[in-house]
């Protein structure tokens, strides 16, 4: 199992580097996780798709379709590509602290 | 890193044994210089002994700015095969028609060799030049060098998939319209949709100039553009009496094989029935010296063919029957807007837009994207009993 160290502290996570215990996810793993995806210090925008994320996936278990991130958060996907260079999958989600994505290339 | 060196692979052998190029002894060629290779054909060989694949399902890797262009893989055995432990694809944007100076080639081939696997795959289904295994480390240098030298990544998840199309005007005296234009016009129209995912699931544009559809459009391409001509076969009666003299049997091999049999021919004069013409080309390809398209040339647009994976393939069916080669790329833009609003609003998770048409209904769906249902829609009269006449269209008629 990978283990992803930042700031003295250290997270399970699988071969892309998402959390593998999304159970432990609080705010302070989304700053830790930035690092890692581009993202430089965390604004409301990113807050706002982080936390959307967030209550999707404790809601229904599984990562919302990108059209409907977009629409519920009122932004752009572009404008997300700007907050998460790594972009909603890879970036936001693994932020927001959820499995990683599957689904077939 | 451990190296295992040459793996025994007596199963893959017998891969090599048969007439036709063998992956395997591509494989072995590319060998030195290349530890990849090795552990690549170790954990194959290791797969056909105990029938059991040992790539982990996706993974999820891409370079910044970019949500799709790589497929992520890794191997469930890493500490057997340290090799491939990453074995990530790239997908390359390839130029249109795959026109390259030998000096590309050499440059792409060079960059490979020092960020991956050397190993390529010219060119994959979709179309691009395909970059097989490399390290996630590996990733944005290899995209850096890519760029600099003036290629880009392709599409891959849920985006617009690199459109690709045939050689057309390049090559072909049968071309319709400039298929590499268009595709080269659309990508670039497409970046965002190219590069960042937005859809339900993936979308494919495929450009052939003429119905004998050489990038096989219809059966892979969710839109497909292929060229046809409205007006008369242009023929020329010395050459079909040449082809006769020749020695082809013009009755046997063009008129008995036309699907319409809206051919004759009395032993000195080829007359064809144009009106009952399917544009199939079979003739033309029988006689390219003495048969041709007509001079009205453009294309007919299609919709909705997929291969069978979440369900059973699909081809695809005519959306638009005659689009004049000059306003092509315009009449595509603005029909592409209008489905993928549609797919966007209705389709379901990995929902392709042909099975979406299936699901609603191709009367619904033409109603929404605003377009009259027209004959050449369907492939013979009356076969289908679920399309209706909407009330609307039936009153309009009086
Ligand atoms: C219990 C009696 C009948 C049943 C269950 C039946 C059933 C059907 C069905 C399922 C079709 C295919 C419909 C379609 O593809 O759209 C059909 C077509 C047809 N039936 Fe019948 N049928 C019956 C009696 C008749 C009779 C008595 C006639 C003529 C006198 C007839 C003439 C036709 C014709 C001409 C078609 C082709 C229609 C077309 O091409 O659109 N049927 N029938
Ligand atoms: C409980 C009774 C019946 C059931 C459940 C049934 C079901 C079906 C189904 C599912 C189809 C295929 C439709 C399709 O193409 O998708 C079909 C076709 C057809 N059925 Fe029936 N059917 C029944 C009775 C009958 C009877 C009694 C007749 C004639 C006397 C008949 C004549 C036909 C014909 C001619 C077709 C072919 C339609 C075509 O080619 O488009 N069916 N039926
Ligand atoms: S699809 Fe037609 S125009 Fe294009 S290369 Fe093939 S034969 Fe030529
Ligand atoms: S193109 Fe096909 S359908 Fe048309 S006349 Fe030739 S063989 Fe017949």
């Amino acid at each position: 199992m990978p283990v992803f160290e930042v700031h003295g502290k250290q997270y399970e996570v699988d071969e892309d580097g998402f959390l593998e215990n999304p159970e432990i996810w609080n705010e302070d793993v989304a700053r830790d996780f930035a690092t890692t995806e581009g993202v430089e210090g965390l604004t409301d925008g990113h807050w706002k798709v982080i936390n959307y994320l967030r209550s999707y996936y404790l809601q229904y278990g599984i990562a919302p379709m990108i059209r409907k991130l977009c629409k519920e958060t009122g932004f752009k996907l572009n404008e997300i590509y700007d907050m998460f260079p790594s972009g909603p999958a890879k970036g936001a989600c693994k932020l927001a602290g959820l499995p990683k994505p599957t689904g077939c290339v | 890193m451990a190296d295992n060196g040459k793996p025994k692979t007596e199963l893959l052998d017998q891969l090599e044994t048969g007439p036709w190029p063998s992956f395997v002894t591509e494989i072995k060629k590319a060998r030195e210089g290349s530890p990849v290779c090795d552990d690549l054909l170790g954990q194959l060989e290791l797969s056909y002994q105990e029938k059991k694949g040992h790539w982990k399902h996706g993974g999820i890797v891409g370079v910044l700015g970019y949500g799709g262009g790589v497929i992520g893989r890794y191997s469930d055995i890493p500490e057997q095969f340290p090799n491939v432990a990453h074995f990530h694809t790239i997908r390359v944007n390839q130029p249109s028609g795959w026109f390259y100076t030998s000096d590309a080639i050499r440059t792409l081939c060079d960059i490979w060799e020092r960020h991956g696997s050397g190993l390529t795959n010219m060119h994959g289904s979709t179309g691009d030049i395909i970059f097989l295994g490399t390290r996630t480390n590996e990733l944005e240098p290899t995209f850096k060098e890519l760029t600099e030298a003036g290629f880009d990544l392709g599409g891959s998840g849920s985006s617009m998939r690199t459109p690709s199309c045939c050689l057309g005007q390049a090559r072909c005296e049968w071309a319709c319209y400039d298929s590499m234009k268009l595709c080269y016009d659309l990508t670039m129209a497409y970046q965002d949709e190219l590069h960042r995912p937005p859809f339900p699931y993936k979308f494919k544009i495929k450009c052939a100039a003429c119905p004998n559809d050489c990038v096989a459009s219809i059966a892979r391409a969710d839109l497909s553009i292929i060229g046809t001509w409205k007006d008369d076969i242009q023929q020329d009666d010395a050459a079909v009496a040449a082809y006769a003299a020749g020695g082809l049997n013009i009755q046997k091999d063009v008129c008995d094989r036309c699907p319409t049999r809206c051919m004759d021919w009395d032993g000195a004069t080829l007359t064809i029935n144009n009106r009952e013409c399917v544009r199939c080309m079979h003739c033309i390809n029988a006689m390219p010296k003495a048969l041709a398209p007509g001079k009205e040339r453009g294309a007919t647009i299609l919709i909705g063919s997929k291969a069978p994976i979440v369900q059973g393939a699909l081809l695809s069916s005519v959306l638009i029957p005659f689009i004049p080669a000059d306003e092509l790329l315009e009449t595509v833009k603005e029909l592409i807007g209008r489905v993928w609003e549609f797919w966007d609003e209705y389709g379901k998770n990995r929902e392709r837009i042909g099975e979406l048409i299936q699901r609603v209904g191709m009367a619904n769906f033409l109603d929404a994207i605003g377009l009259d249902p027209a004959p050449e829609m369907i492939s013979a009269p009356r076969d289908n009993p679920y399309v209706f006449f909407q009330t609307k269209s039936e009153s309009n008629g009086n």
